[in-house]
């Protein structure tokens, strides 16, 4: 899917459906490695990632796609944290699009992303928060666009280039939310099964419109289950088994992000990360914690290793004791 | 103990919010001036939380640092995920949205995007709007907090990131915004409103021992000002306590 005559516009829904039409839709078998699944990203492709600022990132996926040392990159999130800023500073991406980008209140204002976005190395496109999950949906459901109330009268209408539509009943002018057509999802849910039918716990961000809407989709979990254990509750599953293309089990795969129930952001691990950007400025200090975190431990595990055992087991407690 | 600039702005922004409504409410001092509002004179009032999140009790201490964590979710009543949860704003089920950002101007629009003159090239890039425009967008009424400084009262935001009253008079109406709108700007120096007609920004009420000279000097447009202007009551002890019982780090609280 590389053939840039292959990745049709993000709002067309005809080329996106035939496309889907196209590929199989398999209940078999979506058990593969980290390696594997990442491969299926391609230079310059639009990929879509799940979870919603510190929660739920696919992280370990993020961290394969930059060992493979994937280029031209356009990343869509809505709230983006330190995976977009990991893939800013790694050359990856070429365009970022989201609501808001930085890691949250305590840590101010990403100087990672304002060192990228102002210097022109990436294009930063805003759109809404609620456009964003509305671009999701639209694909989701097939459709080029869908009416809605925001965003009109302000400046990010010029930005991504939204139209308006005049309503044909009352005439009322309103956005037409482009749907937007990722060329690949990445996601990370609590529990699938090897066919790929994925549970998510607690908030269920966008990851269910996502997966609709993305040609190819890459899943990591955090625990296989056996069909009969999906089968058990089936009023659980978000994504059914034949829109995914590859699945990981990957145990701790949003660390240090969390993962509602299972683990708590490692905040202390955030504050290391700024106060070395502080320090050494974004080019240095980011490109010091790709080679610590992600060019040299050669698998998850090693990588978790970084972190040891006791602060996973912190994290986890902490999670317990919030949703009790 | 003296009252810091954000204690100051949670209490007045709690004492906007009536009972039996609901409440759109960011982290830090928005959510906390819900959940202040919640305990002393509006227990029937919900909040929601962007991240996708509704009724959330605050477990004191514990306060969220983003709008999407454990911590905001928090004994919640409903995960409904974040799309829905703007819609629910959308179809008109939030009576309230608090706000609020780098630059604002003298018809309440708000930029949270870029400084400077040109998006693409932006001087100081921003970290976005997040649902902020969403919120100014759809929420019933829009009450911004926010610290009184002359660098965030300009005549025109750079970039208007999340729509007030646009360029005045119906001027929202045209641009396909039937409801809502800022109906409040709560700062460190008073509160004020719009000019129903013009829809510029109107001072309203001072805090105690604030001037008009004061209001003035930080504000980089011309005010209009109220045939009468109050002044508010300050923060109770009881209002300070409850707060203060809230995030007793001060993470929040300054």
């Amino acid at each position: 899917m590389g053939d840039p005559a292959l990745r049709p516009a993000e709002w067309d829904f005809v080329a996106a459906r035939r496309r889907l039409e196209a590929k199989p839709k398999s209940a078999g078998e979506k058990l593969t490695s980290i390696d594997d699944a990442a491969a299926r990203v391609t230079e310059g492709d639009r990929v879509a990632v799940g979870g919603c600022l510190f929660s739920r990132t696919p992280l370990a996926l993020v961290r394969e796609i930059l060992r493979a040392r994937r280029r031209g990159l356009t990343l869509v999130r809505n709230l983006m944290c330190t995976e977009g800023e990991l893939m800013m500073a790694a050359g990856a991406v070429e365009r970022v699009m989201t609501a808001w980008m930085s890691i949250g209140l305590p840590w101010g204002v990403s100087k990672v992303m304002r060192h990228y976005v102002e210097s022109g190395a990436v294009a930063l496109e805003e759109w809404s928060h609620l456009a964003l999950g509305l671009r999701f949906r639209a694909a989701a459901m097939g459709v080029p666009f869908l009416p809605a109330l925001t965003m009109l009268g302000s400046d990010l209408v010029a930005v991504g280039g939204m139209k308006t539509v005049a309503d044909p009943y009352s005439g009322e002018t309103l956005a037409a939310v482009p749907a937007l057509f990722p060329d690949v999802a990445l996601l990370h849910v609590h529990r699938a099964d090897r066919f790929g039918n994925s549970q998510i716990d607690g908030y269920p961000h966008m990851d269910a419109d996502i997966a609709r809407a993305a040609a190819t989709v890459l899943v990591t979990t955090e625990e296989l289950v056996t069909d009969d254990e999906t089968r058990r509750h089936p009023d659980r599953t978000v994504i059914p088994g034949f829109l995914v293309d590859a699945l990981v089990h990957v145990p701790f795969g949003s660390f240090p992000h969390e993962c509602y129930g299972l683990y708590h952001a490692d905040f202390d691990h955030f504050a290391e990360y700024t106060a070395s950007i502080d320090a050494r400025g974004p080019e240095a200090a980011v490109g010091e914690y790709l080679a610590r975190y992600v060019y040299g431990p050669p698998t998850w595990d090693d990588y978790l290793e970084l972190f040891g055992g006791e602060r996973l087991a912190r994290q986890r407690a902490a999670a317990r004791e919030l949703t009790a | 103990m003296t009252v810091t600039a954000s204690e100051l702005l949670a209490v007045q922004g709690s004492r906007q919010l009536r009972d039996d409504t609901t409440v759109f409410a960011g982290v830090g001092v928005p959510l906390l001036a819900a959940a202040l509002a919640q305990q002393r004179h509006a227990p029937k009032l919900t909040m929601v939380i962007e991240g996708g999140i509704i009724g959330p009790r605050i477990k004191p201490g514990r306060l969220p640092i983003s709008t999407n964590e454990m911590r905001a979710a928090y004994r919640a009543q409903m995960l409904p995920g974040i799309t829905d949860t703007f819609l629910f704003a959308q179809r008109g089920f939030l009576d309230y949205g608090f706000m609020g950002g780098a630059q604002i101007d003298q018809h309440g629009n708000v930029n949270t995007s870029v400084l400077g003159p040109d998006y693409w090239k932006p001087k100081v890039r921003l970290p976005g709007t997040g649902g902020a425009n969403d919120i100014a967008s759809l929420c019933k009424e829009v009450i911004i907090l926010t610290a009184h400084e002359k660098r965030r009262f300009v005549a025109r935001v750079d970039f208007v990131t999340s729509p007030a009253w646009l360029d005045g008079g119906d001027s929202r109406r045209r641009a396909g915004l039937p409801f809502g709108g800022v109906s409040r700007v709560v700062t460190t120096l008073g509160v004020f409103g719009f000019d129903p007609e013009t829809r510029r920004m109107r001072l309203d009420a001072l805090h105690p021992g604030v001037t008009r000279e004061q209001v003035r000097e930080q504000t980089g447009f011309p005010l209009l000002e109220a045939p009468e202007i109050s002044v508010t009551e300050p923060p109770t002890a009881d209002e300070l306590a409850m707060l203060r019982a809230l995030d007793p780090e001060r993470r929040f609280l300054g």
